[in-house]
């Protein structure tokens, strides 16, 4: 027998963990930094700000100044205040709705993809329902038949979330499925159960985690477009979208709108930044392999 | 009789994790009129990059040093608008892959009429002539009716004959294929080398035939080089290279082939693998597998010599004259 | 009904009966990719499986080891039928018949490192405990010749001729009896070919496993097989012991695949062409399927399609040009100029 062949050198650590140039990047960077320092706002809220996001004890419509970084609102409530407190709501609620439309999209596309036929059929009918109509009109019929409230929001939201998920998985699960890794493991005596969890999830989770912190940044202004609207967060809560809705009543009280506005579109766009350089990081080791067998 | 194509110290650089990669490192190669030059080598060789750097179709910050002149002009140093030109009309190129190398969604006239038109400037009535000429010649069976068709419509071994026929409208000079029967039959490649055999028997067209597979070469190359780790190891006329191989590697890859021809013998591999472009090993790329090795292998970088008959040689050691 | 091995004695492993796979296709006719295949591997012994596109040795390969169901006809391994694979798992007995896949790339999980990849055969039947099946595993890597350390490493960290031998590696974690490789150096280098071709071997020979050896490179499958099949068009034309089907092939089709491989030693000598092309599997010609093409073609060959029948010890050729017990050679035709 010959002697063990020579492996190729050692690839080093950051290579071999799958993290690449893409986490280098201003973008990502950015993404990182925006994300980070919401999250620890909403967590230290009220170490940081003090005061109470509730109290009506200001003098109303007070412009920006030293003492109120951000003006009074029409009720003499701190605005800085209450948008960092929004992020309390806005941020876990996200989160929350996220995961359950990922779990419940991915676990239905995973059904439909791996095992097809008349599964197949009824999660790919249920999901072509939802996408026939548009996402806010869909969640607000949904509101109206529950009832307004923040938690019905978030049921309305999972259930307008959830096929694209779904269409996703399905996708990765039946392309995956027939490869022939999969079919190396199931000639082993691997049971289709094991199959799918060991060989086809790994695979699928990655654009699925892309997709998740994509939508993490639509979840937030979906959520904040029906407290707009008035269904979803009730007033008193600082909740962003209702205080906008608030503030475009007095428009010429414009910080009243306008931060929890630059709040709303910062988050968006922290999580979107992330989004996508999760995407690329995940990549390159595609396009790595084409190019050394170019030559 | 002047040659056709002289390549001198050809280099290409590729930017890579490790820095520039020298994927092509100095190439000497010549094709004079009217001949048949192999260029083989494994993946790693730098054959297909040395051809793509001809053509100008090198990737983005690819880097290149040398000379390629082609009759009287350096391709590597001529404007972009003049490389167009080339292309296509003095230089045609065939790839190996017949699945992709025609353009899905455009007709087979299409396809084989526009750079003609483009070239010479002739009218679409002429051009469809011309067309249905190139297609006889390829031997593609009812010419007239294929040219309404579409790729999909042919077989792998019918499509590599209308990008031959693509490749060859406007009559060039030189003709590169790029691994062109590999990724068919064997008896559809059969009938491709003689097609390329008939072609060149008929014109003065001289082919550049890039291929891992030496019995191919041995039935259509004139003259032959041996491609390793982006260098010129071995070269010289085919029949006397491949009966008489002096380069180490040259007689691995020659035990290490099955031939099909005389008593089945234990096939003998050549232990360990091409190095990848960025891990060249100092001094000979070929001395880790080298049974041959002197100490003075791994320090330096053997240049390609000629030792008579038409042979050129990089390699300070001579397996032939040792064994006898 | 075990068929005889070439020895005479009853040793098959794998018994290929009349098998059919056909591929529906919605809107076009069904194709019939195997069009009745009969075949039967020994133990310890290779058998090459050659033939050009659309002659169906994939779907042949697939349907062999179960990942795809034969519209007719059976597979037996071991005398016992193999259930395909659809949502049942496969027994653990029958795991003993694996397959090595044609792309390296997509035969190992990109995602998880290349020694639990192995271990699958061990950990599926919960042989040993982890640290034994650690063991295993190194033991299993210098078999393919590849170090312990590999173990560790995902497959993209490996070149092609590597992770092929990883996937064998893999294989051989469930002491298989019968191997099918389906194109197992397709994607390979020149110098990586001679390199598994080798290792399969001796694997073969070092565990008494039967290897079906499925490839369009003759010259490879002549240095690997001790029998050869030549399929055309979904049908098995001739079988041979290697040497004696190289120096006498007996079916047209034989005879023109070999002559139309390059030689060494043959410079600037053309191989022969087939003319014409390989007819679509979904519409077969009538009566012989390679008749259109064949030098040799008689009236009887368009009407009756040939069966396949011993006409010597040991070779079976589908040809209304051999009879029954007599073995003819070709006439040597006169190929028309490509």
């Amino acid at each position: 027998m010959s002697l063990p062949l020579a492996l190729p050198r050692q690839l080093s650590r950051q290579q071999r963990s799958g993290l690449s140039s893409a986490w280098r990047q201003p973008l990502a960077l950015a993404g990182i930094a925006i994300v980070v320092s919401w999250i620890l706002l909403a967590i230290l809220a009220p170490l940081i700000v003090r005061g109470d996001p509730l109290a009506q004890d200001f003098p109303r419509f007070l412009p920006p100044s030293p003492q109120h970084w951000f003006g009074t609102d029409g009720v003499g409530r701190d605005v800085l205040t209450r948008t960092i407190y929004g992020a309390r709501i806005s941020i876990p609620l996200a989160l929350l709705l996220v995961s359950l439309s990922l779990l419940t999209g991915s676990l239905l596309g995973a059904l439909a993809g791996y095992f097809g036929g008349l599964v197949d059929e009824l999660v790919m009918r249920a999901a072509d329902l939802v996408f026939a109509f548009p996402t806010l009109i869909l969640a607000m019929a949904v509101l109206a038949a529950l009832g307004p409230g923040l938690q019905n929001a978030v049921l309305a939201i999972v259930v307008v979330a959830w096929p694209a998920y779904a269409r996703v998985v399905r996708g990765l699960v039946m392309s995956t499925r027939g490869a022939d890794y999969v079919n190396a493991t199931r000639l082993l005596g691997a049971s289709a159960r094991r199959a799918l969890v060991i060989d086809v999830l790994p695979n699928v989770a990655g654009p699925v985690l892309v997709l998740a912190t994509l939508d993490l940044g639509a979840a937030i202004l979906l959520l904040s477009g029906l407290s707009f609207l008035g269904l979803g967060a009730r007033p008193p809560a600082p909740e962003w979208g209702s205080m906008i809705a608030t503030g475009a009543q007095t428009f010429n009280f414009w910080w009243v709108g306008t931060f929890p506005g630059l709040a709303i579109l910062t988050v968006v766009l922290g999580f979107n930044f992330l989004g996508d350089t999760l995407r690329d990081a995940l990549d390159p080791r595609t396009s790595r392999d084409i190019r050394q067998r170019v030559l | 009789m002047s040659a056709l194509l002289v390549l001198d110290g050809l280099s290409v650089w590729l930017p890579s994790r490790e820095g520039q990669v020298a994927v092509v490192d100095h190439i000497d190669l010549e094709v004079q009129p009217g001949e048949v030059v192999g260029v083989a080598g494994e993946s790693g060789s730098g054959k297909t990059m040395t051809a793509l750097a001809l053509l100008g179709l090198l990737p983005p910050h690819a880097v290149t040093e040398g000379r390629a002149v082609f009759g009287d002009r350096d391709l590597l140093k001529i404007n972009r608008r003049e490389l167009r030109h080339l292309r296509g009309r003095d230089i045609g190129m065939v790839f190996q892959d017949p699945m992709t190398s025609l353009h899905p969604m455009l007709t087979i006239e299409r396809q084989l009429t526009e750079h003609v038109r483009y070239h010479r400037g002739v009218s679409r009535a002429e051009a469809r002539r011309d067309a249905i000429t190139m297609l006889e010649e390829v031997r593609i069976p009812d010419p007239a009716g294929a040219l309404n068709a579409y790729p999909h419509q042919f077989s792998g071994g019918m499509r590599q004959r209308i990008a031959i026929a693509i490749a060859l409208a406007c009559s060039p000079q030189l003709l590169i294929a790029d691994e062109p029967t590999t990724a068919v039959d064997v008896t559809v490649q059969a009938g491709i080398l003689r097609l390329f055999n008939r072609l060149r028997e008929r014109s003065s067209l001289s082919i550049m035939f890039i291929t891992h597979d030496l019995g191919v070469m041995a039935s259509i190359a004139d003259r032959l080089y041996i491609f390793y780790a982006g260098r010129v190891v071995e070269s010289g006329p085919t029949g006397d290279l491949l009966t008489r191989p002096r380069h180490p590697y040259t007689r691995g890859l020659l035990d290490a082939l099955p031939h099909p021809e005389g008593e089945p013998m234990p096939l003998r591999p050549i232990a360990g693998a091409p190095p990848a472009p960025a891990a060249r090993p100092p001094g000979c790329p070929f001395h880790p597998r080298c049974p041959y090795m002197l100490a003075s292998c791994a320090v330096d970088v053997p240049t390609l010599e000629p030792i008579g008959g038409g042979r050129r040689l990089a390699c300070p050691v001579d397996p032939l004259r040792e064994a006898s | 009904m075990p068929r005889r091995s070439v020895a005479g004695s009853i040793v098959s492993v794998l018994d290929v009966t009349d098998v059919v796979v056909e591929y529906r296709r919605p809107g076009r006719d069904p194709v019939r990719a195997v069009a009745g295949v009969s075949l039967s591997l020994d133990a310890a012994r290779i058998l090459g499986l050659v033939g050009e596109t659309g002659c169906g040795k994939s779907s042949l390969a697939r349907a062999a080891v179960g990942l795809v169901r034969p519209s007719a006809g059976s597979v037996r391994f071991n005398g016992e039928l193999v259930t395909p694979l659809g949502r049942r798992t496969r027994p653990m007995r029958q795991t003993r018949l694996q397959m090595v896949f044609q792309d390296p790339f997509s035969s190992l999980n990109p995602r998880r490192k290349a020694g639990e990849q192995i271990a699958d055969g061990l950990a599926i039947s919960g042989k040993g405990s982890s640290g034994q099946r650690r063991v295993r595993v190194g033991d299993l890597l210098s078999q393919v010749g590849l170090p312990a350390s590999a173990a560790s490493r995902y497959p993209h960290e490996f070149s092609g001729g590597q992770r092929q031998r990883i996937a064998i590696a893999r294989t051989l974690a469930a002491e298989p009896t019968v191997i099918v490789a389906d194109e197992p150096l397709a994607a390979l280098d020149a110098s990586i070919k001679a390199q598994l071709a080798n290792l399969m071997i001796s694997l073969s020979r070092e565990l008494g496993a039967g290897l079906l050896f499925i490839s369009h490179d003759l010259a490879i499958v002549r240095h690997v097989a001790d029998l050869v099949a030549v399929m055309y068009l979904g049908l098995v034309v001739e079988v041979a012991p290697t040497r004696e089907m190289w120096a006498m092939p007996l079916h047209p089709y034989s005879e023109a695949l070999i002559a139309a491989v390059p030689r060494l030693d043959r410079i600037r000598a053309l191989p022969a062409a087939l003319p014409g092309e390989v007819a679509d599997p979904a519409h077969p010609p009538q009566g012989c399927r390679f008749h259109p093409r064949c030098p040799y073609v008689f009236d009887r060959c368009r009407i009756e399609s040939p069966p396949l029948r011993e006409v010597a010890p040991g070779r079976q050729v589908a040809c209304w040009l051999q009879e029954q017990g007599r073995a003819r050679a070709l006439p040597r035709a006169q190929r028309p100029p490509a």
